[in-house]
């Protein structure tokens, strides 16, 4: 469950105000907005990468306005993946086990789980450059995924997708929180998208939240 | 892709210009080459006195590359990564080694530890002026402000994204700092450590002057240089000279086939 509330956030021209929005857990919400209008720094204020000036902000029931991001226990999935070039895709998906002091066989068993279902398997032990737009987006998910966080953060991860390839990723997203228990809030600007995912649809337009689309189960 | 004689007239202009200095560099070693013999150059590095110098220089531009790395590291990234007050002040004073000529600071190294707290470091915690600490220290002051330019450079050219990815995937500053920044600055810290080396293998001012130029105690092969020139043994300086040639050669073919090959920051 996300909770956002009243958020405010300045930052030299630009900033927002009294921002609040509520995902429901399990839910799959969409947050729409024109290039520039903020999305990404409210999904950055979330995943505590950004200080905001006031408001509160709850996962999962539990205040993490001022926690530090592992604290926050989220995946996070930025625009361009963000992989760990100089890892290996296996050592990319394992990461946040790894950081945990998991041990190598629980690793292992979880990449490979990771890895069959976003078919990457093929290519676990290549390092993590040179690869395709849409190999990058399956090893982000996957890596973000990996400690099975009850939050998924996802800015953009489609837009720089052919279209065969978008649609491939779509049909994968929409099975994510059943497969993975998991919240989901995707930041995009394509209306498509928004269909073919959201439970629920916010749109950020000129610093406020707007439900476009109403997603809880009556 | 064959080229038009329009672009090969163009290319050659370019080439011209600056191979010019190309050519500059390759006809000095030249000049030295031949106006020394191989007996001339073993008998010169065969002496005590050189080879002493040999391994201090080689100590002592070791020592000043680690000591430059290790405050390069952390400044560099500060630099790039930080908005913090007096930033602009701190960047500016991190430029001075950079453009006042090496003798100043050699200079003020031993105006510093002539000062009563200078003296008491001295007394009390190791002697420095005229001693192989100097050396170090003199050429530490110079390369290290090179060595942080580097860095930072490498630092603003990674993603910060990567490092933030890092954070929300369970890592502490440090560990994401120590386990996914670090990689990617290899080669910049390979460049930032190489640099510091060079620089430190040339440096003379200020070693003259904090350090002096004692045989067998404070000689490094740029003062050896000066000193058999000032003797009239030009066939000794010009020894020492290609000696220092040959090993900057090394130095930096060996960085480059360590990790720099193909990059082309080296």
């Amino acid at each position: 469950m996300i909770d956002v509330d009243n958020l405010c956030m300045r930052q030299g021209e630009f900033q927002l105000a009294d921002v609040s929005l509520h995902v429901s857990k399990g839910r799959y919400a969409i947050l729409m907005g024109t290039t520039g209008c903020g999305k990404t720094t409210i999904l950055e204020a979330i995943a505590g990468l950004r200080t905001i000036a006031a408001g509160r902000i709850v996962l999962n029931g539990v205040e993490r306005t001022h926690a530090t991001p592992a604290e926050r226990n989220l995946g996070y999935v930025p625009q361009d993946g963000a992989l760990f070039r100089t890892m290996s895709v296996r050592d990319n998906l394992g990461f946040a086990l790894s950081i945990r002091g998991q041990p190598a066989d629980a690793i292992k068993q979880r990449v490979d789980e990771l890895a069959a279902w976003l078919q990457v398997g093929h290519i676990l032990e290549r390092r993590a450059v040179g690869l395709s737009g849409g190999e990058t987006q399956r090893i982000a998910l996957g890596r973000a995924l990996a400690n099975r966080p009850p939050i998924l953060l996802m800015d953009e991860p489609l837009s720089s997708l052919d279209e065969p390839t978008r649609d491939r990723m779509v049909e994968l997203l929409r099975g994510l929180p059943g497969r993975e228990s998991v919240t989901v809030l995707h930041v995009t600007h394509s209306q498509r998208e928004a269909d073919a995912l959201g439970d629920w649809i916010f749109r950020l337009h000129e610093g406020r939240i707007e439900v476009v689309k109403s997603g809880d189960p009556v | 892709m064959r080229r038009l004689p329009a672009d090969l007239v163009y290319y050659l202009c370019l080439a011209i210009l600056g191979g010019s200095y190309v050519a500059l560099i390759v006809a000095m070693v030249v000049a030295d080459l031949f106006y020394t013999t191989p007996d001339h150059l073993l008998s010169a590095l065969a002496e005590p006195k050189i080879q002493y110098s040999i391994k201090l220089t080689l100590i002592s531009c070791s020592v000043t590359a680690i000591l430059s790395l290790w405050v390069a590291v952390p400044m560099g990234y500060l630099l790039a990564r930080t908005e913090f007050w007096g930033k602009t002040v701190v960047d500016t004073i991190l430029d001075v080694p950079i453009v006042l000529p090496p003798i100043v600071l050699g200079l003020s190294l031993l105006i510093l530890f002539g000062t009563p707290p200078g003296q008491w470091f001295q007394d009390y915690i190791f002697e420095v002026r005229y001693q192989v600490p100097s050396v170090i220290l003199a050429q530490f002051s110079v390369s290290a402000a090179f060595a942080v330019r580097t860095m930072r450079v490498t630092f603003e050219q990674i993603s910060p994204r990567t490092e933030q990815v890092a954070l929300t995937l369970g890592c502490t500053r440090a560990q994401a700092f120590w386990r996914v920044v670090m990689p990617e600055a290899r080669r910049g810290l390979l460049t930032a450590g190489t640099l510091a080396w060079a620089r430190s293998l040339g440096e003379f001012g200020p070693i003259m002057l904090f350090s002096g130029a004692t045989p067998m105690r404070t000689e490094v092969l740029s003062t050896t240089v000066w000193l058999a020139f000032n003797i009239s043994n030009l066939e000794g300086a010009i020894a020492v000279s290609l000696f220092m040639i040959a090993i900057a050669v090394v130095v930096l073919v060996l960085t480059r086939s360590l990790g720099l090959r193909g990059t082309g920051i080296v």
